[in-house]
């Protein structure tokens, strides 16, 4: 091999760099996030209707839920249009600090869980105050 | 057919990874066994290729010599298109593989009326390649989020550039925009213009049509068809740890993503894309110029046996003497 000691200089480099992940997260167990749905709210809820729900299904909150409240904002804000019917053809108000927040009183323990395990940074609470938590 | 076969090999490996996934339910094989495989092929076979190429002797010094090379002290060398020492190769060399610099003296010919040949500058290949590379560096980057438990405040901060704009939700991220474009680019390039594409073969088509087709499902399922995004992470952080599990509900374009990223890495290194190692052995580019100080000698070269003036003289002394010719030895 000519010029060998260069090549297999890069060449573990490059596995190092590749491998990186693999042994970045050695000793780093990161657990499965649970975002919990036990507010207060929520459990008078299930009382009342028998079921926790949400304005939409679970599935599609899960996936579609940066993109409603994006749409919830402009429909607010641009149009003042408050009034928000679902695929069940139930109306809700549209307001993220006076619906979503009502039930979901426990921001720590529901959005941050996600966001903070996929690293996500919404600008939600850029414009909205932040909910006061009693720290559990 | 040159066009054809790959652009359909590309569409039969989303349509197998569908299939395979919505009929079939074989999350497994594509979630984590064609994974493994991939990156496993991907890894070796680099590692193969580059030690190859690394046996490979260079019979020549061939740096290519595009500015004045060291010479008398009164006369400025171009110390970066001639180098002469290897902070000068350094310094070639990253900015071939950061800026692509000898793609920026492209140029193009063409044939007028007349007949006239002119020449003249061809920019385009040089943007959308550098604008291809590095949209596809810092995708790549982004990616870690999924590979880390705790995610860098580094990536955190590209992620906030890439997405600077806060267009939709969620954000918009310019480098998908950015990689989409310049790769419909160099596709289009080559359809478009006779002589390119003359000489285009499938190898070339293969990676362009599989790499939008990486990225296209990357922004499906990003800003269209969403997927069960943590459950992703979850996936990702058991392959890498070892302990693969499949989360329900993912969604199908999860798997075709994978799956061509898959096929990507298994193909990288039986492929031109190999230039990824392959700049850094490039002798035109690797080497100084410094023939007239360091002989580069010729791993090729046979002994020769060489017979010197001193076996010659003493071959044939006695005679030389004889005919009153000067000797060195008596």
């Amino acid at each position: 091999m000519y010029n060998g000691g260069k090549i297999i200089v890069g060449l573990v480099v490059f596995i190092a760099l590749f491998a990186f992940p693999f042994y970045y997260n050695i000793g780093k167990a990161m657990e499965k996030p649970e975002p919990k749905t036990d507010t207060p709210a929520i459990l008078q809820w299930e009382k009342e209707h028998g079921k926790k729900e949400c304005v939409e299904s679970k599935e599609f909150m899960r996936s579609e839920h940066m993109q409603l409240l994006n749409d919830w904002r402009d429909s607010v804000v641009r149009n003042g249009d408050r009034i928000y019917t679902n695929a069940a053809g139930k109306q809700f108000t549209m307001s993220l600090q006076n619906t979503c927040m009502n039930c979901h009183s426990n921001k720590k323990e529901f959005c941050d869980k996600c966001h903070n395990y996929m690293a996500v940074k919404p600008y939600c609470w850029g414009c909205h105050i932040q909910p006061k938590e009693n720290k559990s | 057919m040159k066009i054809v076969f790959p652009f359909f090999a590309v569409i039969a490996l989303v349509l197998l990874a569908f299939a395979g996934v919505k009929v079939a339910n074989l999350q497994f094989l594509f979630g984590v066994i064609i994974p493994y495989v991939a990156a496993a092929t991907f890894i070796i076979g680099f590692v193969i290729r580059v030690l190859k190429w690394g046996r490979s002797p260079v019979p020549f010094s061939i740096p290519t010599t595009a500015g004045q090379q060291k010479s008398l002290p009164w006369i400025k060398q171009n110390k970066l298109d001639n180098p002469s020492g290897t902070m000068g190769v350094i310094g070639r060399m990253a900015l071939e593989v950061l800026f692509f610099r000898s793609l920026f003296r492209n140029t193009k010919t063409e044939l007028h009326e007349g007949p006239r040949l002119a020449y003249g500058s061809e920019k385009f290949l040089w943007l959308a390649g550098l604008a291809f590379h590095w949209s596809f560096l810092i995708i790549f980057v982004r990616h870690f989020r999924f590979f880390m438990g705790q995610v860098p405040a580094a990536i955190q901060m590209i992620e906030g550039v890439d997405s600077f704009f806060q267009i939709g939700a969620p954000l918009l991220y310019m480098t998908d925009v950015v990689l989409l474009a310049a790769v419909s680019y160099l596709i289009f390039r080559r359809l478009a213009m006779p002589l390119i594409k003359y000489i285009s073969l499938p190898a070339d088509y293969f990676p362009l049509f599989l790499i939008f087709g990486l990225g296209a499902s990357g922004v499906i399922m990003r800003y269209f068809a969403k997927v069960h995004i943590v459950g992703v992470k979850q996936l990702v952080m058991g392959l890498i740890s070892f302990s693969p599990v499949i989360p329900e509900g993912i969604g199908v374009v999860f798997y075709i993503h994978l799956f061509l990223l898959s096929i990507l890495l298994i193909y990288f290194p039986m492929s031109k894309l190999m230039h990824m190692g392959g700049v850094f052995l490039s002798p035109t580019r690797n080497m100084p110029n410094n023939s007239r100080e360091v002989r580069h000698i010729n791993p090729w070269n046979y002994p020769v046996h060489v017979h010197t003036y001193e076996e010659y003289e003493n071959d044939f002394r006695d005679k030389m003497k004889k005919a009153g010719l000067p000797v060195e030895k008596e």
